[in-house]
């Protein structure tokens, strides 16, 4: 078994989603055509999270939506186990909003990859903007995310693990090595 | 699970998760873009050895709403009827590289035959008088959209037991979760089931009393050689569903059928057409439950 260590805990999590609500403001001058999309399962509570705060300071309400990329992935025909199918709900017409897709960890980009094409079922958006709470490298696709709340170096063998209240747990961030 | 050839041979937590994912695909098929590439680059060749219709086209559908190649064979048009034995068509039709076979057969058994010969993933869509998996399957999840569970329902099963795969799969699979299921119908046409969790009624008024489901079967005219019921008009009288019947069961009770229905045989046109009658929501059910399985099945179709 390997070493588990707190790379964030609640406190650096809501300075966090703070700041990139005020970044998400700023970027777009403000939150016109704004939509929020969070990625299935982590990304769906990180981008409530980050509606409210824009709530909390400009005062309008941002439509949030899910989406499940299960059946966008590129390595369907490997897996042994198909990914179980999650909701996807996407409140509004996408098409010419700008939209930001949030997920908890940035990778390899592949599972961004399979978000955007999912999206692009559902319309034609002006613009996707990525935000992530966590970027841990290794890229395998040209793909960058807008906002990040924090860079962590990995390597391939470690992995992270974000823990949400919304799933029952303590707000943190876990690095296993 | 490489194939899906029984509901016998299904645990509960797997039709569990066939059910809820069904119900992330029904969501798909609500949306203007029908399709998803899930398994795209993947053949299915659907063999049909008896004549369907709305089981073949709800499985092509799925198939293309899917994004899989699909490959259509049906026997009058193939080299079956040159003597071809069902093996040796099997066998060529996989070296075509297939991924999925969809086959109906009216022999009992064939799929898991065919199964245990073959490295593509097998589906049943209907095999003699023994199952049809997928049916039972999309007549759950359409009972659990109206009921919200399966639990403490009573339900009514009413017609032709002994010749309906539907009915087979249907005790199976409701016996699994616990339901008080009742059979009706004449004497000749109720198979001995005493090892499922049923009961059995030759009187229709009193099996429908209280019920919250009545799954009318289809009468199989084409297995009725041996005098099983004296006529269709008696049949009717007798057991077939009509207003003052269906007001027997629960105010809420839903009226399902597989279909192709004989109107005024074994049920009356003002009861198919009636606002509990819910036989066109188990066609678009079919769907998302057919997407679901060959989405489920796909994870595990190279290493059979």
């Amino acid at each position: 078994m390997g070493m588990m260590k707190e790379l964030l805990n609640k406190k650096d999590m809501e300075r966090i989603i703070s700041r990139i609500a005020h970044e998400i403001i700023e970027k777009n001058k403000g939150t016109e055509n704004l939509c929020i999309v969070g990625i299935q399962r982590g990304g769906v509570h990180l981008a409530k999270r980050l509606a409210n705060r824009i709530k909390d300071i400009e005062n309008v309400d941002i439509t949030v939506g899910s989406l499940d990329i299960s059946l966008y992935r590129d390595d369907i025909g490997i897996r042994k186990e198909q990914p179980v199918v999650r909701k996807t709900e996407i409140p509004c017409d996408i098409t010419d909003k700008k939209i930001v897709l949030v997920d908890d960890v940035l990778f390899t980009g592949r599972s961004i990859r399979a978000a955007m094409d999912a999206l692009m079922d559902f319309g034609r958006p002006a613009q996707i903007q990525l935000a992530v709470l966590i970027d841990r490298g290794h890229r395998e696709l040209p793909i960058r995310a807008d906002y990040v709340g924090k860079n962590i170096p990995t390597s391939m063998s470690e992995s992270i693990e974000v823990q949400l209240e919304e799933e029952g747990l303590e707000d943190r961030v876990l690095l296993q090595t | 699970m490489k194939d899906l050839v029984g509901i016998k041979e299904l645990s509960r937590n797997e039709i569990e998760l066939i059910l809820n994912t069904a119900s992330s695909f029904k969501d798909i098929l609500k949306r203007d873009i029908k399709k998803v590439p899930a398994l795209r680059g993947k053949t299915v060749v659907n063999l049909f050895f008896e004549p369907s219709t709305r089981t073949r086209t709800s499985f092509e559908l799925a198939e293309k709403r899917l994004s899989t190649d699909v490959l259509n064979f049906s026997v009058p048009t193939s080299s079956v009827v040159k003597g071809e034995s069902l093996f040796d068509t099997i066998k060529t039709i996989e070296a075509y590289g297939v991924d999925f076979i969809v086959m109906r057969h009216s022999s009992s058994g064939t799929p898991h035959f065919i199964a245990r010969n073959v490295n593509a993933s097998v589906i049943n869509a209907g095999d003699g008088i023994n199952e049809h998996p997928t049916q039972a399957l999309l007549d759950a999840f359409s009972i659990i959209e109206k009921k919200g569970s399966l639990e403490g329902l009573k339900i009514a099963i009413v017609g032709d037991i002994l010749h309906s795969r539907v009915a087979k799969s249907n005790i199976y699979l409701l016996s699994k979760f616990g339901v008080n299921i009742r059979l009706i119908g004449p004497p000749t046409l109720i198979p001995d089931m005493t090892d499922h969790n049923v009961e059995v009624f030759y009187e229709m008024d009193e099996g429908l009393k209280d019920s919250d489901v009545i799954m009318m079967l289809r009468i199989q005219m084409e297995r009725q050689g041996r005098g099983f019921f004296p006529s269709t008009l008696e049949y009717f009288k007798n057991w077939g569903l009509d207003i003052r019947r269906l007001k027997l069961a629960k105010k809420d009770a839903v009226v399902m059928h597989p279909g192709p229905m004989n109107r005024g045989i074994e049920i009356s046109s003002d009861v198919a057409d009636s606002k509990q009658s819910i036989i066109l929501e188990q066609v678009t059910n079919g769907l998302a439950v057919r997407m679901a399985v060959m989405y489920l099945l796909s994870g595990r179709s190279e290493n059979a």
